[in-house]
């Protein structure tokens, strides 16, 4: 099989071809060209075998000088997982003043990625 | 009363903080960054997602965590700025000392006023050229301390550009609450806990609205579609990708929403499809309910401030025109950043802004030499920066293709003999081409001309036309 992919791990967005062939729930890559970059290729094995994606949103601040503090994930989760993530986050709210690099959740939902605070908010 | 200043900074965002930061480290410490909002960061406070830094620091970073690492630097080298502090002019001429705006200064055309701007060597460093000693510019600004004013020897515009609305589209129909652009809809989210829609279309395929889908759904809302006039997307393919395709988002090109209907609220938005003169056909009309529009249709520096300072702009970048060292067309005010030209990644942001200051440093220190070379573009090309160069440096030339090319080489030539060329697999309108030109091929007069050529290998002919 062929399949056409557009690389999200840089903004080139390289276009990589790949050929391959599943059988027995196992994914055979032939070829995989197109990319630029050896992280290319590995994207394009990842999205082949097991697609992830890293995620950000924000929580609530209670009395910040902001009503929300950014977070973002520091590992890809499956792709899958995604909304599973989103409402947990949801459930979230910490108290100002939070720190930038702060953990929030550890190992969230066990898929080895952590939950961090992306934006200072000071107490209000 | 009114300060004197080296260097003043309109823009406490990614340009602006570079640019600080980068003149400090040059050993310009009168400075002083005005920021118009509460905190400094800019832009990149709204924007959450990851994907910042990629080029600039080797990593990849949210908004807030980019704009972070600037506000650090600055606040480790206690670089002044003052928030909210609105610009509201900027004088490129100042009468002696009682700030009024219609008189020159000609003391500072003189030996003594060319020595007292620190320009002592300025005639030796430029012999043959005729560089003009420099003005002072009366900056006024709106502060919490009143109307402040300061004669600045360099003014850096770091002001940013703002988003193209529904009055620039000149949509027809209803005027119903539910219709935002995708940087407003942005800010309710991630800065003001507003959830600002459940159903939504959204016109344009620019980054934030593709980017803004995504949030969008993540947050519960349903996003129908995005449609984007031109046959062929302004945002770049890895969003494309992880914002729409990621969340089965269909992607529509050559559709435009031609009616809004609601009264209180939007209720629905009429999309046709467009021809190749990006005319609506008729008959092909269809309605999408919706409580929400999004319009992610360009943005346009912002450049109120230049034109007040006599700063001629360019028409197809829509942000001053400058030579290579970012100056504009009044000599000792620079222009960087998205206030220049609209970037589509921040690292460039900071990258021009750092180059700026070099300059800025050098213009304080000893003058600019002239820059006599104009730099031209055919049809292919929609725009280039810098505009003119002086010839005696390699000079980075951004550029941004008129239309996708495949396969294609970008070439700059003088008189018919190339300077420089860069063979590409693919060029588009959503991402900014960057090329060389070295100084050793360049002759002393004539324009130099810059085009994409299509069609390298024949076997895969160009598209468009």
């Amino acid at each position: 099989m062929q399949r056409k992919f557009t690389c999200i791990i840089c903004p080139n967005g390289c276009e990589i071809t790949a050929e391959y062939d599943t059988a027995a729930g196992s994914v055979a890559i032939h070829s995989i060209e197109g990319q630029t970059c050896p992280r290319g290729e590995e994207y394009v094995k990842q999205e082949l075998t097991d697609p992830r994606r890293t995620i950000a949103s924000s929580v609530l601040v209670r009395g910040g000088e902001l009503p929300l503090a950014s977070v973002r994930l520091t590992a890809p989760i499956p792709k899958a997982k995604i909304f599973d993530a989103m409402r947990e986050i949801r459930k979230l709210a910490v108290d100002a003043p939070v720190v930038a690099g702060t953990v929030l959740i550890e190992n969230l939902l066990g898929l080895g990625t952590d939950l961090v605070v992306t934006k200072s908010v000071g107490l209000r | 009363m009114t300060d004197n200043i080296d260097v003043l900074i309109i823009g406490g965002g990614p340009a602006g903080l570079a640019a600080a930061v980068k003149l400090w480290d040059l050993g310009v410490h009168s400075l002083l960054v005005l920021e118009r909002e509460k905190q400094l960061g800019g832009i990149l406070r709204q924007c959450i997602h990851d994907g910042f830094g990629l080029t600039r620091f080797g990593t990849t970073l949210s908004g807030p965590e980019y704009a972070q690492r600037f506000i650090d630097e600055v606040r480790e080298r206690n670089i002044p700025y003052i928030t909210n502090a609105a610009v509201i002019g900027i004088k490129p001429q100042i009468s002696g000392g009682s700030g009024g705006t219609s008189a020159r200064q000609p003391g500072l055309r003189s030996p003594e006023g060319r020595a007292a701007f620190g320009w002592s060597a300025v005639s030796e460093q430029n012999a043959g050229r005729s560089v003009e000693a420099p003005e002072l510019k009366l900056v006024t600004a709106a502060t919490r301390d009143g109307l402040r004013k300061w004669q600045a020897k360099a003014v850096v515009l770091a002001m940013g550009c703002r988003e193209r609305t529904r009055g620039a589209l000149a949509i027809p129909g209803e005027r119903p609450a539910g219709v935002f652009t995708a940087g407003v809809a942005q800010a309710y989210m991630n800065l003001y806990n507003r959830m600002p829609a459940r159903e939504v279309v959204i016109l344009g395929s620019g980054d934030i609205g593709m980017i803004m889908a995504r949030r969008l759904t993540l947050e519960g809302a349903h996003v129908q579609a995005v449609f984007e006039v031109l046959p062929y997307p302004s945002g770049l393919p890895r969003n494309i990708e992880q914002c729409l395709n990621d969340y089965n988002i269909p992607l529509y090109l050559s559709h435009t929403v031609t009616n809004i209907h609601g009264s209180a609220r939007l209720t629905a938005v009429t999309v046709s499809e467009v021809d190749s003169q990006m005319k609506p056909i008729p008959g092909t009309e269809k309605e999408y309910p919706c409580d929400t529009l999004i319009l992610s249709v360009g943005l346009i520096p912002e450049n109120e401030l230049s034109l007040d300072a006599g700063v001629t702009l360019d028409g197809r970048t829509r942000g001053a025109e400058v030579d290579e060292f970012f100056q504009t067309s009044v000599p000792g005010i620079f222009s960087a950043g998205n206030v220049l030209h609209v970037h589509d990644l921040v690292d460039f942001v900071s990258l021009e802004a750092e180059a700026l200051a070099e300059s800025c440093a050098r213009y304080l220190s000893s003058g600019l030499p002239e820059c006599a070379l104009n730099i031209v573009a055919d049809k292919s090309v929609n725009h280039t920066v810098p505009m003119r160069i002086s010839g005696s440096h390699d000079v980075p030339l951004s550029l941004r293709p008129s239309r996708p090319f495949r396969d294609c080489r970008v070439v700059a030539r003088q008189g018919g003999v190339e300077l420089a060329s860069k063979p590409m697999k693919k060029a588009i309108p959503a991402e900014m081409i960057q090329m060389k030109i070295p100084a050793a091929k360049i002759s002393a007069s004539g324009d130099i001309l810059v085009s994409i050529e299509a069609g390298v290998r024949a076997s895969c002919p160009s598209e468009g036309d």
